[in-house]
């Protein structure tokens, strides 16, 4: 096994082990799916119209929930010092960290994602780019909170920090993820997925660079 | 017991630290430190709580830029602080051990991280953590999981060791066991530093910082 898939399985298994993370994210993401429909009230037509919208602010909390301690714990327990000293660069360890992080909640989001529409009377042309957008835009909350997340890893709660770097520099997607539910409801073509794809691109190209020169950053302190 | 001889990478000749300066959250922690240590030797960091030892350590593995002075390999070579790093071994306070991961677990994930092909059984075994192998570290107390550490340590065959209180939390045995790996790692021609308030009964230089 390589180092890099080394870090990405054993964040796999530390996430998917009791104690975890990810099915943490996936029961929020479901209780707050669940919760709207009762806030909202019954009237089907305009659950259908925010289902989108309300899907994607829970998928993006729900994999906050997740995030804070993607370094932090590594951090805490001495295991970031023995990754640095190892022939894996931070960069590629911190792709590994935000793959494994996507595999295990950003993934499983997008795969629940058609159930709960069902809970929104979502009709039936939206599923595909409802679960197209999440799949497309996912990559880019994992790649985004890593950087927050490697900000704030000395930060005693810096959890509670988190969303204040993260979630305004997540608000694009949320814009383009659920702009290209709608439009596909309104039969619009619309460049929302194109733009949501630039976005998750830029953002998983660039995060593992920033997120490493915070963690060296850390390390000195 | 008799302790395997170790094949180490890359060969060090010296490791020289001239006149070192380190300032952490506006605090002048040391000034004008040097020390000088060649292969096969051990040198042991001494002093008071907050003296610098542990900063000194993240010196020397390249974590921590120290505010004046150098820290050279063989005598001059252009290696940075990550690549000195990479010859670096590292025992720090932290034990590294996953909760959810088992000492097996824990060690193979370092064997692929570092891409050593080792046998971890045996590692484990070497160590007395043969009977705890498959037990999640949570119930491992904190003297298991410092050998673990050590178990790690001398896996990872890099040929500068750091540690940083490697007699923390073991017993008698295992501070003896401790003291062995470290003199078979300096036998085989490695360099050990330890910051250290238990002498580790070896033969080393010291270094006092004050």
């Amino acid at each position: 096994m390589s180092p890099f898939s080394a870090v990405l399985f054993r964040d796999m298994r530390l996430a998917t082990r009791a104690g975890g993370s990810a099915a943490l994210a996936l029961a929020f993401f479901a209780a707050v799916a669940t919760l709207v429909p009762l806030g909202v009230g019954s009237d089907l037509r305009l659950l259908s119209r925010i289902a989108g919208g309300v899907l994607w602010i829970a998928a993006v909390l729900a994999a906050l929930l997740s995030l804070d301690r993607l370094f932090q714990s590594d951090f805490d327990d001495g295991s970031l010092d023995i990754i640095a000293l190892s022939p894996l660069s931070l960069e590629a360890m911190s792709f590994a960290k935000l793959l494994a992080h996507w595999l295990v909640t950003g993934l499983p989001l997008t795969l629940l994602s058609p159930l709960l529409g069902l809970l929104f009377g979502l009709p039936g042309e939206g599923y595909g780019p409802l679960m197209a957008s999440l799949a497309i835009g996912t990559p880019a909350v994992s790649a985004i909170g890593a950087i927050g997340a490697a900000l704030t890893l000395s930060i005693r709660r810096g959890g509670l920090i988190l969303p204040f770097i993260v979630l305004p520099l997540l608000s694009p997607a949320v814009i383009f993820g659920a702009g290209a539910v709608l439009g596909a409801l309104d039969g619009l073509s619309n460049g929302a997925f194109w733009l949501l794809g630039a976005f998750s691109l830029v953002a998983v190209l660039l995060a593992p660079f920033a997120a490493a020169g915070a963690v060296r950053l850390n390390l000195a302190g | 017991m008799t302790l395997k001889r170790l094949h180490l990478s890359p060969a060090i000749k010296a490791l020289e630290a001239r006149s070192l300066t380190c300032i952490r959250g506006n605090r002048l922690v040391f000034r004008d430190v040097g020390f000088r240590v060649e292969a096969g030797q051990m040198l042991s960091l001494e002093g008071p709580n907050g003296a610098g030892k542990s900063s000194l350590l993240r010196m020397v593995a390249g974590f921590l830029k120290p505010a004046s002075g150098a820290i050279v390999l063989n005598g001059g070579e252009g290696l940075d602080d990550e690549e000195r790093g990479r010859c670096a071994g590292w025992l720090g306070h932290h034990d590294a051990a996953k909760p959810q991961l088992s000492p097996r677990e824990t060690l193979q994930f370092f064997a692929a991280l570092y891409r050593i092909a080792a046998d971890v059984d045996a590692a484990l075994d070497e160590v007395g953590l043969g009977k705890a192998r498959d037990l999640p570290s949570q119930y491992l107390s904190a003297g298991q999981k410092k050998r673990l550490s050590l178990a790690r340590l001398k896996l990872s065959r890099r040929s500068l060791w750091l540690l940083d209180e490697p007699l923390a939390a073991l017993d008698s045995a295992g501070k003896t066991l401790a003291a062995q790996i470290v003199a078979a790692h300096c036998a085989a021609g490695g360099i050990a530093i330890a910051a250290t308030h238990e002498p580790l009964g070896l033969d080393s230089a010291r270094l006092v910082l004050a």
